[in-house]
C-alpha cells in the first residue's frame, strides 16, 4: 500500500519528534546491545525531555528510571553516553535487571541544526 | 539525533518505507540509509543489506569503526474484512499493538468513518482493494463479516499470498460449508486447514472486545511464533 498511515500516538520515534518540534528539550535512549534475558529488544527506545518526562522502554520498568536521570545530563551536556545496566553493575547504578540479564544503553540528545 | 534525520525517519516509517539509521558510536555521528539508496560503494553495504533483510538492529565492527544500525522496516499489516462490532475493539487494540490496520467493508452502512474515527477504511468490496494494494507475507487477514459474498475472496487470496496469518469468523458449521467452497475452487485440505477457525485463541471470549483480544493473540502468535500452530 502507498497510503501513509500515520504513526501511533504511542510510537516513541514519533513522540521524540513531536516533543522537539514543540520546542521542548529531548533526548533519545535506545537498547544497542543485550545478553542474557534482558526485556525488550534490541533498537527498543525511550524517549525524555528535559522534565524528566518519558515515553516508551528500555526495559520492563528495571532501568528507566536511572535512564531518565542520566537523560537530563545529557540534554544539558550534549554529550552522547553509553550506559550499562546488569547484575554486575547493580553497586555502580543502584539498579540492576532483577531478571538477570545485562543491557547497554545509548543516550543522545536531539539536536536541532541551526537555521542557514 | 538531528531533528531533520528524525523527523525524516518518521516520515519514511509512515510511508512503509524501510530506513537504517546509522551511528558511528566513536564519534556520535550520524546517517539515516534509505532503502531505495543505491549501496554501491557504501562502506557498510553488506551489513544494511543484510540488516534490511532481516528487519534487527544491532552492531557492526567494521574497519571502518564502531557502528549502531536502528533498523526500522514497515510494521505488520492487519487486513480486517467486515466493519463490525468485533473490529471497533480490534482496530484500536491492534493500532496499539503496532499493526497497521486496514478495514474493508463494502456495506457502506458499516464502513462509516464514526464507526471507525481514524482508521484506514475501504467501504468498496475487497476485490478491489486487494487488486489496488495486493496481500504479502507481511499481513494478516481476518475477515468477520460472516457472509460469503464477502469474505471468501479475501481468505482465498490470502491463502494464495501465504499471509502470514489468516482468519475467518464463523460456526464449525459454518466453517464446514466454507471448507466445501474452497475445495471445490481448487484449494487442497492443508491450504484450507491454514484459516484459523473457530477464530482466535480459545479463551472463552464472548463479547466482542473479548473476541477481538483473542483474535488479535492469533495473530501476535503467527507472527512470533509461528511454529506454535
Amino acid at each position: 500500500m502507498t497510503e501513509t498511515t500515520p504513526l501511533s500516538p504511542q510510537d516513541v520515534l514519533h513522540t521524540a519528534e513531536s516533543w522537539a518540534q514543540a520546542g521542548r528539550a529531548v533526548a533519545v535512549a535506545t537498547v544497542i546491545e543485550t545478553w542474557g534475558s534482558a526485556p525488550r529488544p534490541v533498537g527498543s527506545h525511550l524517549v525524555i525531555d528535559s522534565e524528566g518526562n518519558f515515553e516508551g522502554s528500555v526495559s520492563g520498568g528495571c532501568v528507566e528510571g536511572a535512564v531518565v536521570a542520566e537523560a537530563v545530563d545529557v540534554i544539558e551536556t550534549g554529550r552522547p553516553t553509553t550506559l550499562e545496566f546488569g547484575v554486575a553493575d547493580e553497586t555502580a547504578w543502584q539498579v540492576g535487571l532483577s531478571c538477570g540479564g545485562r543491557i547497554r544503553v545509548y543516550v543522545e540528545p536531539v539536536t536541532i541544526a541551526p537555521q542557514s | 539525533m538531528d531533528l531533520t534525520l528524525l523527523t525524516r525517519l518518521n516520515q519514511l516509517r509512515s510511508n512503509r518505507q524501510a530506513a537504517i539509521l546509522v551511528t558511528n558510536m566513536s564519534d556520535g555521528s550520524q546517517r539515516l540509509v534509505e532503502k531505495v539508496t543505491d549501496l554501491i560503494g557504501d562502506p557498510l553495504k553488506e551489513d544494511l543489506e543484510k540488516r534490511f533483510l532481516s528487519g534487527k538492529s544491532g552492531h557492526v565492527e567494521t574497519q571502518a569503526g564502531s557502528f549502531f544500525l536502528t533498523v526500522s522496516v514497515p510494521s505488520p499489516r492487519l487486513v480486517l474484512i467486515g466493519a463490525v462490532h468485533i473490529t471497533q475493539a480490534l482496530v484500536p487494540m491492534a493500532q496499539i499493538a503496532g499493526f497497521d490496520v486496514t478495514v474493508i467493508d463494502p456495506r457502506t452502512a458499516f464502513a462509516t468513518e464514526d464507526r471507525f474515527p481514524g482508521t484506514l477504511l475501504k467501504a468498496e468490496w475487497p476485490q478491489e482493494v486487494l487488486e489496488e494494494t495486493p496481500l504479502d507475507a507481511y499481513t494478516a487477514l481476518a475477515a468477520v463479516t460472516h457472509d460469503p459474498k464477502i469474505d471468501d475472496y479475501p481468505l482465498q487470496q490470502a491463502l494464495r499470498e501465504g499471509c502470514f496469518y489468516v482468519g475467518a469468523l464463523g460456526s464449525r458449521k459454518t466453517h464446514g460449508k466454507r471448507r466445501d467452497r474452497f475445495l471445490e475452487a481448487g484449494f487442497s485440505d492443508e491450504e484450507f486447514r491454514r484459516i484459523d477457525a473457530p477464530i482466535g485463541l480459545d479463551i472463552g471470549a464472548s463479547s466482542p472486545a473479548e473476541i477481538a483480544v483473542a483474535v488479535l493473540g492469533s495473530v501476535i502468535q503467527a507472527l512470533r511464533k509461528p511454529e506454535a500452530r
